[in-house]
């Protein structure tokens, strides 16, 4: 009996913090303070979330070789850790997974600037400038063959840059049926 | 022992025809030395913080000699030495970018943003003041049984090396839901961005409908704080899908009308196909098996044997395992004790007495939803041999007439021979 006055009393407490369905914890967030919190800011596939700044391939050789050439290789290959540039455009069945790089593998030119601004270098993530990042990324690419470094990397150019390997791409059945809307960018 | 024991004991040898052994060993030199001396002394006092047995010691994640960094890598739980269902946390596997981060409680913050109306941050404190719910759930990682793409198959295989980037742990959290509902999602919305607050800011994808349904954000595993390798103090928990996108560390979650795309559903957590295509957001893990005991480097004797092993299933509960004591001609249905939960790992056992005669054993695991594992010719029907992800076909033990196991899969015809060192920098990778 005092269990089920309890448990009214429980819900009718529940129902008055529970107005609109909320449990009012947690604190509101203007934008400006989201934008404190968001070091590393996703880019989108399409773009969206490139900051302003460029960098041409001569720049992005320097930093390479002062960043990234350690570990990477002297021009992307050969160096103790993950190889950045690799052939054929794009990968075969016959190509061993240790070859998978970023000229025959990866599918979005977006996503090497999203991921070197955030993890790299390896043990220094968040050193370089958004420009150096752009240079960086400009150099890689045309190291791999993807683009010829006749214009410097920006928000617009990098965008429009098609990789080999995205013709390679699809969706998994199994997940396309679950989520009939999805569609890869 | 009293002598009612001495003869039940000896009942069941008889049975398992052990009993030559016993029957010359109950003489002196047959009880150890050492086994009274605890009872002369006092033992270890009361201490506040528990360790295992001085004697246990040696059971130990594995981590591949030939990692150049164990900054990235794996380490594997040590199947071949637990019991259970549950993984105790220290020993639950390890998959990491850039090293575990070291994040002060005091300071953690979870934001909530994008695709809002009221962009949220939350500390540890106010996520612990949500309705929580505890779940026992398997997390396993997307590279597990990568060995098996080697061919020919590697001799010294273990079912630790074979199978163990799995874990399977009591997670407690809030209803991820919960706090999207309490942050208002917005229309448009259909992805969440998750991101780590480690060393590589480690982002992924992940729809918005799936977070709704039964995703958790977890601060505790196994009744106590998150374990720093597991992503203290907050991580995300998606059930039945593979491990990598389970995000540890958790410091933010941005919502948006398209997925990210980032590096780690791209270069990686993408599975090459037999066609030669490659699929991306493969998230759900198929059923996988493995015998934990008779397994890969092990030694057995003549007689009575439990076969033991662990079964599971990211399309919901293990409905159904088999084991075959005959390389594959007959199959026999395995007792699951206790009984399965969803999206958990079950012990599987067979009773089995060992003639000494040599044989392949081997299980395979069938789900709620009728999905069965393949045998390593189906498995490479659907997928490719260069791809690093996703394997889950049948393991084979093959034990010989002096009782040792060892890897009992088959070498394959037709498989480039430098795929030999599956997948640099892979998850699974041991190189
Ligand atoms: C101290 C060594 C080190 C340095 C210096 C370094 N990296 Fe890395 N890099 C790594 C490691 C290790 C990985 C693999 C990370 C993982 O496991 O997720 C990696 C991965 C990458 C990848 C992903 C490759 C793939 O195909 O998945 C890219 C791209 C990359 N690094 C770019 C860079 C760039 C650009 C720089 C210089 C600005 C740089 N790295 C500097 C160690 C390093």
């Amino acid at each position: 009996m005092r269990h089920q006055w309890l448990s009214v009393a429980v819900l009718a407490l529940s129902a008055l913090v529970l107005a609109q369905g909320r449990y009012q914890i947690g604190t509101p967030l203007t934008e400006q303070e989201v934008q404190q919190w968001n070091i590393r800011p996703s880019i989108l596939a399409n773009g969206v979330g490139l900051p302003p700044g460029q960098g041409t391939v001569d720049e992005g050789a320097k930093v390479y070789t002062a960043h990234c050439a350690s570990c990477h290789g002297a021009t992307g290959e050969g160096g103790a850790f993950t190889r950045l540039v690799s052939e054929p455009f794009p990968i075969t069945l016959e190509v061993d997974s240790v070859d998978f790089a970023v000229g025959n593998y990866w599918p979005y030119a977006t996503t090497l600037f999203d991921y070197t601004r955030r993890a790299m270098p390896f043990a220094t993530p968040g050193i370089l400038s958004d420009s150096e990042v752009y240079a960086v990324v400009a150099y890689i690419l045309y190291q791999n063959g993807v683009t010829d470094g006749s214009e410097p990397m920006n928000a617009q150019t990098l965008p429009r840059v098609q990789m080999p390997a995205r013709t390679l791409l699809q969706l998994d059945p199994g997940t396309q049926k679950r989520f009939p809307w999805l569609k890869l960018p | 022992m009293n002598r009612r024991k001495i003869l039940q004991l000896l009942g069941k040898s008889v049975a398992a025809g052990a009993f030559f052994k016993l029957s010359t060993g109950l003489a002196q030199g047959k009880i150890p030395q050492g086994a009274t001396e605890p009872m002369k002394t006092l033992g270890i006092p009361l201490r506040e913080y528990g360790e295992r047995s001085e004697f246990e010691q040696k059971v130990i994640r594995y981590i591949s000699p030939n990692l150049r960094s164990r900054h990235t890598g794996a380490s594997f739980t040590p199947l071949d030495q637990l019991e259970g269902v549950i993984t105790p946390s220290s020993l639950h596997f390890e998959r990491h970018h850039s090293g575990v981060p070291n994040v002060n409680p005091a300071e953690y913050r979870l934001v909530v943003h994008g695709l809002v109306s009221r962009p949220l941050i939350f500390t540890l404190q106010d996520l612990k003041r949500f309705p929580s719910i505890t779940r026992t759930y398997f997390i396993e990682c997307a590279g597990n049984g990568q060995n098996g793409y080697r061919n020919p198959p590697d001799m010294t295989l273990t079912a630790t090396r074979s199978r163990g980037l799995v874990s399977t742990s009591s997670w407690t959290g809030v209803p991820l839901s919960i706090l999207l509902k309490e942050a208002g999602i917005k229309e448009g919305a259909r992805w969440l961005i998750p991101e780590s607050q480690d060393a590589a800011a480690y982002i992924r994808s992940l729809p918005l409908e799936k977070a709704l349904e039964d995703v958790l954000v977890a601060y505790a595993q196994n009744g106590e704080a998150i374990r720093p390798e597991q992503g203290y103090p907050v991580r995300l928990v998606v059930p039945g899908w593979e491990g990598s996108i389970q995000v540890k560390w958790l410091r933010r979650i941005e919502l948006t009308d398209t997925p990210v795309m980032s590096k780690d559903e791209t270069s990686e957590y993408t599975d090459v196909m037999a066609d030669g295509k490659i699929w991306a957001f493969t998230w759900l893990m198929e059923p996988q098996s493995i015998i934990t005991y008779p397994s890969g480097l092990q030694q057995i004797e003549r007689g009575f044997h439990e076969i033991r092993g662990l079964a599971w299933s990211g399309f919901g509960r293990v409905r159904r395992v088999e084991v075959s004591l005959d390389g594959g001609r007959n199959w026999k249905r395995a007792a699951l004790e206790p009984a399965p939960d969803p999206l958990s790992a079950v012990r599987f056992k067979v009773n089995w007495a060992w003639d000494g005669r040599e044989t392949v054993i081997m299980s395979r695991a069938t789900d709620e939803k009728g999905n069965t594992q393949p045998t390593q010719e189906e498995f490479f029907t659907r997928w490719a041999r260069n791809n690093r992800y996703h394997y889950n076909a049948i393991q084979a033990w093959r034990i010989g007439a002096d009782g040792r196991v060892v890897n009992g899969d088959r070498t394959l015809a037709g498989a480039p021979a430098q795929l030999g060192a599956a997948g640099r920098g892979g998850c699974g990778g041991e190189s």
